[in-house]
């Protein structure tokens, strides 16, 4: 029960959270709402593995991760965007199709071995800052970095480029943004990739770096639909979807790490002498994913802030809109 | 025209087809259309599954024979398929009423769960007494079920009418609660000799089979079809009446098709959006309850192969319409039946996926019709 060591992990596992919200956030941000970030997550983390296996380099796994899952999510463009589906029930047989695919494709390969686990780093000065240092630049996937790359970098390219500017007209006004010159359904299918690349990229981060290896299902356990949540908790900013990132996986480490001690805070551990008790701690994360969507439509009622205008809905040329 | 420009024009015409595709949009859509389409869907949808399956080393054809005949080849296995269809009416049925209104109840599968733990908490707990009738006992599991599920259907209900959180995430993630607290009942406070089940339940609590009736009829014997499914086919029936014949069903309808216009119309959205998530949770925790009292007998982890999930797809494949869901809970039953034998184990869900996308990708055929137009010939 060390904050330090908690919070060490909660940035490392939050990292994987980061990487399918922010993914989430370019995708419902052009107005697409994609629920299949399970699926895709799950195909990233098998394809990863798979690839690692076969070619022991670490960076291909990842790359047919974000390969495997951006493909998949062109599907779910195609039938959004051209086929103008329902996009939540499209969404639901992206989940079934990519848990079903990754099923079979994985079948045999949790017992493919072990990999070796992508490198760890320590920042040279950053590391020594007090408090911070140990928490978010010691022994550090590489992947985690990425991830404080990540953060600011999508937020200056929604908030402050001209190429944000699009994004944010295509999912707020589609009408007004065609008749600006862009095209609404190149713009929608570039970022639905962009999703599914960042879905696969998180997918990849389990199995090669937080929790390496190929248990099915197992392997994202909810965490797709958990970061659906931080979406609207983030109101589509990635700051505050870092926030919740990175809060998530300090929860999950110190679900993991109460039912350790034998004593907490000088009492009897209930969790230690009764571990059935666990299954309510296996809760926390879920029953805390809908506190934190409470809140999250709360503040986005109050603000008067809520999701990008046209999310959900397809776009048909020579149509009224909104 | 010089030849070195009638090459030119010739060269730019080369990729062109003699006939042109053309997409427009249906003013009507004719009756048998529909049906037509969905049946192409999924039939595209198995011949798509069948090319995975042989990429990854199975045979096509011999899987698919072998669910044809392991799931109605026999009266017997035709009565096990009935038995897995039990469970998938009902989630799908939960499903049609929900997403008649368009609330996204992706719970489904919680909701069963947790219909199943009602019916054991008054079991278990002695709350029935274990010399009361069977039609006490087997009345009393049923409205615990249905109390639980709707319940389970109240909470994001509730959020969504009150609060404006979003159901497709709360529906989801009480799914996993549903389970994890079963299962702290299962492995914690029931289990019976360490094993991950609680004792088998006393036989006033069982639903009645095709079987018990054996004696009267031998054709019966060792048929597995239990009450579950009477109480199935009246829900449909229930359902039909309630969404097409009674005013609360047109509600429904109504805020399904256009909330707008119901709320100018003097409908409470808020009182149906509650309502309706218990509904539909009543609905699919009826079906864990009938899991339990008809199957299992006792309560026990993974009582449920996802059956709230598939009940999503069948719902969308019946068009939303009670009735329909029935004979498409049916094939489903079997597919399900058949799949736990077909290695690699994601053969069965990775079918559902193709079979629902392909059906919301076929959609568009009815709104647009394609045509095949000969390119006029230009001189």
């Amino acid at each position: 029960m060390d904050p330090i060591i908690i919070l060490h992990a909660g940035v490392a596992t939050g990292t994987v959270l980061l990487f399918a919200t922010i993914g989430e956030i370019f995708a419902e941000r052009a107005g697409v709402l994609n629920l299949g970030l399970e699926g895709m997550m799950l195909i990233g983390a098998m394809s990863a593995f798979a690839i690692t296996v076969q070619t022991g380099n670490g960076g291909l796994g990842l790359l047919a991760a974000m390969l495997a899952a951006g493909i998949l999510s062109l599907l779910h463009g195609l039938v959004t965007i051209h086929f103008q589906a329902d996009q939540v029930v499209s969404g639901l047989a992206l989940t079934f199709l990519g848990v079903g695919l990754s099923l079979v494709l994985g079948e045999g390969l949790s017992s493919a071995g072990a990999i070796a686990l992508l490198p760890k780093y320590t920042v040279p000065v950053l590391s020594s800052i007090p408090l911070l240092g140990p928490i978010l630049f010691t022994k550090q996937s590489v992947m985690v970095y990425i991830g404080y790359i990540l953060i600011p970098l999508s937020w200056f390219y929604i908030n402050h480029t001209r190429f944000g500017l699009h994004l944010r007209a295509v999912g707020e006004n589609p009408t007004a943004a065609d008749a600006m010159g862009l095209n609404i359904y190149r713009l929608r299918y570039t970022y639905v990739f962009v999703g599914g690349i960042l879905a696969g990229l998180a997918g990849g981060t389990i199995s090669l770096a937080i929790s390496p290896g190929w248990f099915s299902e197992l392997t994202t356990g909810g965490m797709g639909w958990i970061a659906i949540g931080l979406v609207i908790f983030a109101q589509w900013n990635p700051w505050r979807a870092a926030f919740g990132s990175y809060a998530f996986g300090a929860l999950r480490r110190t679900i993991l790490d109460i039912q350790g001690p034998q004593m907490i805070f000088g009492l009897r551990n209930p969790f230690f002498f009764n571990p059935y008790y666990g299954f309510f701690l296996q809760m926390l994360p879920f029953a805390f994913t809908i506190i934190v969507l409470i809140i999250g439509s709360r503040g986005a009622l109050r603000k008067r802030l809520g999701a990008p205008a046209a999310l959900g809905l397809p776009y048909i040329r020579g149509e009224r809109g909104l | 025209m010089t030849s070195n420009e009638a090459e030119k024009q010739g060269s730019s015409r080369r990729f062109q087809l003699p006939f042109q595709i053309r997409v427009e949009p249906r003013l009507e859509v004719p009756r048998w259309l529909s049906p037509v389409v969905s049946l192409g869907a999924i039939i595209t949808a198995l011949l798509l599954g069948g090319l995975i399956l042989a990429f990854v080393g199975g045979n096509p054809f011999q899987a698919y024979a072998h669910i044809a005949k392991a799931a109605f080849g026999n009266l017997g296995v035709l009565s096990d398929t009935l038995v897995k269809a039990t469970p998938l009416i009902l989630t799908g049925l939960a499903c049609t009423v929900a997403f008649r209104m368009k609330l996204w109840n992706i719970g489904a599968e919680g909701q069963f769960y947790m219909g199943a733990l009602g019916a054991s908490i008054v079991v278990l707990t002695g709350l029935v007494p274990e010399d009361a009738s069977r039609f006490v006992t087997v009345s009393v599991m049923l409205i615990a079920g249905v109390v639980f599920g709707a319940f389970w259907g109240f909470i994001p209900g509730w959020l969504k009418a009150r609060l404006k959180v979003n159901e497709i995430i709360t529906t989801l993630m009480l799914n996993y609660i549903a389970i994890s607290l079963t299962n702290y009942f299962i492995f914690g406070v029931w289990s019976e000799g360490g094993f991950q089940m609680s004792h088998t339940f006393q036989r006033s609590a069982w639903l009645p089979r095709l079987a018990d009736f054996a004696e009267q009829m031998p054709i019966l014997r060792g048929l597995t079809t239990h009450f579950g499914l009477v109480f199935a086919i009246v829900a449909a029936v229930i359902v039909g009446y309630v969404l097409y014949r009674s005013i609360w069903g047109y509600e429904i309808r109504l805020i399904g098709d256009n909330p707008r216009a119901a709320e100018y119309a003097g409908i409470n959205i808020t009182r149906n959006t509650v309502l309706v998530m218990m509904f539909s949770g009543a609905l699919a925790g009826l079906g864990g309850m009938s899991e339990i009292g008809g199957v299992v007998h006792r309560l026990q982890a993974a009582i449920s192969p996802g059956y709230g999930f598939t009940g999503i797809i069948i719902a969308w494949l019946a068009k939303l319409n009670p009735i329909v869901v029935i004979p498409v809970a049916v094939l489903f039953g079997g597919l399900i039946l058949a799949g736990r034998e077909i290695q690699p184990a994601g053969i069965p869900r990775l079918i559902q996926g193709i079979i629902l996308f392909m059906l919301i990708a076929s959609d568009v055929l009815l709104r647009y019709r394609i045509r095949i137009v000969r390119r006029a010939e230009r001189v």
